[in-house]
C-alpha cells in the first residue's frame, strides 16, 4: 500500500457512499414534485400526505448526500493536488458553476419546501419542488460534464505546463458528459421509482392504507417504465460513444482480447486477464458488438491486445459490472412493465409473491447505480484523464501515508456509522406509513 | 480590468459572506446546550436556522470551488498543504449537518442528547480550525521549493490559537445574537444576556489579534501603502463596539446587524492585508502563491467572471427573499405544532 492506492481507496469509498443518496435524490425530488403538481391540480388531501410522507424519507436521504458531497470536491484538492493544479484550469470552471448555479437553488428552496408549508401558498410550495428537482438535476449536469472531460477531453491545450481552456462551449456540449448525464439521470430516475414501488408494495402486503400506496404505487411504476426504458436507450448511445472515444474501455466492458472486424457478441463469456483470452465464450451473436458500437456490422472493434500493457484498465472487474449492470437493467424493463401493467388494472393484490419481490428488488437499482460507476471509472483507468494524465502522476506530493490511514480509516468509520442510521431512519419512516409519520410532539421530558 | 483582481475581490468576498452567514449557525450550535435548557428549548434553537443553514454552507462550498476555478495551484496546495485540518473540518461539517437532521427524528432521550453534543462539538471544530487555518495563512505557511515543511501541530503556533479563539469568539457571540433575535421569551432573554457577557472577552481576543498580527504578519504593511483600505479594520472595530452599545439600548437586531459587519470586516481586513497574495510563503517571498503565479487562464476568469456576475446577483437576490420569508421569531409551540420541523 502506498499513498497513490489510499487515496484511489478513499475516493472510491467517500464517492460510492456519497453516490448511495444522489440517484434517489435525483429521482425522488422530480416524483414529489409531480405528486404536489397533481396536489395542487385536483386539491385532493391524500396527494398532499404523499408529499409529506415520501418528502420525509427524500429529506433523510438528502441531508447525508449534502454532507458527503463536500468531500469530494474537497479530494480533488486535498488528494489529487498535482491532478488540481494541471487540470484546475478546465476542470474547476464546471465545478464553481455547480456550486454557483445549482446548489444556492437547491439549498434555497428545499428550506423553503421542508419549512414552508404554512408559510407561502400551495402554488408556490409546489414550484420550490420544482426548483429543487431542477437543480439537483441541474448540479448533475455540471458534474457530469466535468466528469466527462476527464473522460474525454476537449477544449483545452497544453500550455504552461498544464491543460488551458479555450473552448468553454466544447466542454458544455461535450457528448460524452451528456450521455452520461442522460444516461444517470434517468438511472437516479429508476433507483427512485423502484424505491416508492417497494415500499408501496410492502404497505400493500400488510393492506395499510390501501388507497394511498395505490396510488403513489401507480405513479412511481409509470416513472420506473419510463425511466427504466431511457436508461437503456440513452446507455446504447452512450457505450457507442464510449466505443469511439475510449475504445480501451470498450474492449475491456466486453473482454474483446483481440482486434477484429464483425466482432460478436458472446452472450456467455468470462475473461481470463492473465492468459489474455476468454475462459470461456459461448453463444455468439454474430456482428452484434459491432452493429451495437458503430451500428455497422462488419466495423472493426479494437482488442485489449492492441493498446500497451500500460494502458489497459484492469478487464476483469470492468467486465463483470458491465455485464451484470446491463442484466439488471433488462430486469428492471421487465419489472417495471408487469408493475405498471398490474397496477393500471387493479390487479396489484392479486398477486402478492410479487409484491414481496417488489420489495426485495428496492436494493438493486443502487447496485446497478454503483456498477456503472465502477465501469466508468475503472474502465477509464490508467488514465485520470483519458490519454492526457494518469492517475500515477495526479496525487498530492505532500502526502505522508499516516495522514491517508488515518483519513481513510476515519472515512470509513464515520460513513458507517452514519449508513447505518440513516439506512435505520430510512426503515422507521418508511415503514411508520402517511398516518404515522409525524415524530410525537414534545414536551415530554426535558423540562 | 485585472481580472486577477476581480477574483481576487470575489474570493474574499466569498469567504467573508460564508463565515457571517455559517458563523451564527456554529455559534448558535456551540451554545445548543448552554442556551438550550430542555428539549424544546433545543429545538427552538435548531429550528431558528433550520430553513437556512444548508443554503450557508453552499458559501464554503462555492468559496472552494471559485478557488478551484480562479486559483488552481492555490486550491491544490492550499487543501493538500493542510490535509489533516480540513480532513477534520470535514468529518465536523458532515456529523453537524446529520445532527440537525436526525436529532429530533427520535424520542429517546439518549438518541438525542448524543446528538446533542454532537451538534456542539462539531460546531466548535470548524470554528476553531478555520481561525487557526487562516491565521496560519494570514502569517504564512513554512513553503519553499521542496514543498510545505508545516504539520498539525506547526499549526497550532500562538497566533494560529490567537486566530482560532477570536473566530470561535466572534462566532459564539454572533450565534447568541441570532437566537436572541429569532426565539422568544426567556431564550430569547438569556441569549440577549449571554451576548452581553460574552462581548468582554471577544473584545480581548479581538484586541490581543489586532495587536498581534502586528508581530505575526506582514499584513499591515498594505495599510500603510494605502491607508485608505484603513476604512475597513475600523469599520470592524466601530460595529464590534456597536455591538455591545445595541445590546445596552435593547435593540438586539441592531446588535446582531452590528455582529454581521464585524465578521465581514475581520475577514476583510486580512484579506486585503494578504493582497495581492492568497498564500503568502513565511520561508520565502519568491514562493507565495499570489493571484497571478497561481491563476486560471485569463479565458477562464473571463468565462468564470461573466457566470459571476450574472448568477451572484440572483443568487444574492432569493438568499434575502429566503431570510425575509422566514423572518418571524420561532416558538416552541410552533415547532411542536409543525411535523416537518427538526
Amino acid at each position: 500500500m502506498d499513498v497513490l492506492t489510499l487515496s484511489r481507496l478513499q475516493f472510491a469509498v467517500t464517492s460510492m457512499f456519497h453516490f448511495i443518496f444522489v440517484p434517489l435524490t435525483l429521482g425522488l425530488s422530480v416524483f414529489v414534485a409531480m405528486i404536489e403538481t397533481r396536489y395542487v391540480l385536483s386539491g385532493n388531501e391524500m396527494y398532499k400526505r404523499m408529499a409529506k410522507f415520501w418528502g420525509k424519507l427524500f429529506l433523510i436521504n438528502f441531508a447525508l448526500g449534502v454532507v458527503t458531497g463536500i468531500t469530494l470536491e474537497f479530494q480533488f484538492g486535498m488528494n489529487w493536488a498535482e491532478y488540481s493544479r494541471y487540470v484546475g484550469d478546465i476542470f474547476g470552471a464546471p465545478l464553481a458553476i455547480e456550486a454557483t448555479v445549482a446548489f444556492f437553488m437547491e439549498s434555497v428552496f428545499i428550506g423553503v419546501w421542508a419549512f414552508g408549508w404554512n408559510k407561502v401558498s400551495r402554488r408556490f410550495h409546489a414550484f420550490s419542488i420544482w426548483m429543487v428537482a431542477i437543480a439537483t438535476n441541474l448540479s448533475g449536469l455540471w458534474i457530469l460534464l466535468a466528469n466527462g472531460w476527464m473522460q474525454h477531453p476537449v477544449g483545452y491545450v497544453l500550455r504552461n505546463g498544464r491543460a488551458e481552456m479555450v473552448d468553454f462551449l466544447a466542454l458544455i456540449t461535450n457528448p460524452f458528459g451528456l450521455l452520461k448525464f442522460g444516461h444517470q439521470i434517468v438511472s437516479g430516475y429508476t433507483v427512485a421509482a423502484f424505491f416508492v414501488i417497494g415500499i408501496s408494495a410492502y404497505h400493500l402486503l400488510k393492506a395499510r392504507n390501501r388507497e394511498f400506496f395505490k396510488a403513489s404505487f401507480t405513479m412511481a411504476a409509470g416513472f420506473a417504465l419510463f425511466a427504466t426504458i431511457m436508461v437503456a436507450v440513452i446507455g446504447d448511445f452512450h457505450a457507442a460513444d464510449v466505443a469511439k472515444t475510449q475504445p480501451a474501455k470498450f474492449a475491456a466492458m466486453e473482454a474483446v482480447w483481440n482486434t477484429c472486424n464483425n466482432a460478436p457478441m458472446h452472450l456467455i463469456a468470462f475473461p481470463d486477464a492473465k492468459n489474455e483470452c476468454n475462459l470461456v465464450s459461448a453463444l455468439p451473436v454474430p456482428g452484434l458488438l459491432s452493429f451495437l458500437a458503430f451500428h455497422d456490422t462488419n466495423a472493426e472493434i479494437r482488442g485489449i491486445t492492441s493498446f500497451p500493457k500500460d494502458e489497459r484498465p484492469p478487464v476483469l472487474p470492468v467486465f463483470l459490472s458491465f455485464r451484470l449492470m446491463v442484466g439488471l437493467g433488462t430486469f428492471f424493463i421487465v419489472v417495471a412493465a408487469a408493475a405498471f401493467f398490474l397496477a393500471k388494472n387493479g390487479l396489484l393484490e392479486k398477486y402478492p409473491l410479487f409484491l414481496k419481490l417488489l420489495v426485495l428488488v428496492i436494493p438493486l437499482p443502487y447496485i446497478a447505480n454503483q456498477l456503472g460507476w465502477i465501469v466508468s471509472e475503472l474502465g477509464r483507468q490508467p488514465w485520470i484523464v483519458y490519454g492526457l494524465m494518469k492517475t500515477s502522476d495526479a496525487v498530492s506530493k505532500s502526502l505522508e501515508m499516516s495522514q491517508v490511514v488515518g483519513s481513510l480509516a476515519g472515512f470509513t468509520l464515520l460513513y458507517g456509522l452514519l449508513g447505518f442510521v440513516d439506512i435505520y431512519l430510512l426503515v422507521k419512516f418508511a415503514r411508520k406509513g402517511p398516518e404515522e409519520t409525524h415524530v410525537r410532539a414534545t414536551g415530554a421530558f426535558g423540562n | 480590468m485585472d481580472l486577477h483582481i476581480v477574483w481576487f475581490v470575489l474570493w474574499g468576498v466569498l469567504w467573508s459572506v460564508y463565515f457571517m452567514l455559517d458563523g451564527f449557525v456554529l455559534g448558535a450550535g456551540m451554545l445548543h446546550r448552554v442556551l438550550g435548557k430542555n428539549d424544546s428549548d433545543r429545538r427552538v434553537i435548531i429550528n431558528s436556522f433550520g430553513p437556512v443553514w444548508d443554503g450557508n454552507e453552499v458559501w464554503l462550498i462555492t468559496a472552494g470551488g471559485a478557488t478551484f476555478a480562479a486559483f488552481p495551484t492555490t486550491y491544490a496546495l492550499m487543501f493538500s498543504y493542510l490535509y489533516t485540518p480540513l480532513l477534520l473540518l470535514l468529518f465536523a461539517l458532515i456529523v453537524r449537518g446529520v445532527s440537525f437532521e436526525f436529532r429530533s427524528k427520535e424520542d429517546g432521550a439518549a438518541w438525542r442528547g448524543c446528538w446533542d453534543w454532537a451538534i456542539v462539538i462539531s460546531s466548535f471544530i470548524p470554528a476553531l480550525l478555520f481561525g487557526v487555518a487562516f491565521g496560519n495563512i494570514f502569517s504564512g505557511l513554512p513553503m519553499d521549493k521542496a514543498g510545505y515543511h508545516g504539520s498539525l501541530l506547526a499549526l497550532l503556533n500562538p497566533y494560529g490559537i490567537v486566530s482560532g479563539l477570536l473566530f470561535v469568539m466572534l462566532f459564539v457571540e454572533h450565534g447568541a445574537l441570532y437566537v436572541a433575535v429569532k426565539s422568544t421569551g426567556d431564550l430569547s432573554r438569556r441569549a440577549e444576556n449571554l451576548a452581553k457577557t460574552l462581548w468582554v472577552p471577544l473584545l480581548l481576543i479581538a484586541v490581543l489579534f489586532l495587536g498581534y498580527t502586528n508581530f505575526a504578519t506582514k499584513l499591515y504593511d498594505n495599510y500603510l501603502k494605502a491607508p485608505v483600505f484603513l476604512v475597513v479594520p475600523l469599520l470592524a472595530v466601530g460595529a464590534l463596539v456597536g455591538v455591545r452599545m445595541f445590546l445596552g439600548a435593547g435593540n438586539a437586531l441592531a446588535a446582531f446587524a452590528a455582529s454581521c459587519v464585524t465578521i465581514l470586516g475581520v475577514v476583510g481586513t486580512g484579506v486585503i492585508g494578504l493582497f495581492p497574495n492568497l498564500i503568502p510563503s513565511s520561508l520565502d517571498a519568491l514562493y507565495s502563491l499570489t493571484i497571478y503565479n497561481s491563476s486560471s487562464s485569463e479565458y477562464t476568469l473571463k468565462i468564470m467572471t461573466t457566470v459571476a456576475f450574472i448568477f451572484v446577483p440572483i443568487v444574492i437576490l432569493y438568499k434575502i427573499w429566503v431570510y425575509r420569508l422566514f423572518r418571524e421569531r420561532v416558538t416552541a409551540e410552533a415547532v411542536a405544532a409543525d411535523h416537518e420541523a427538526y
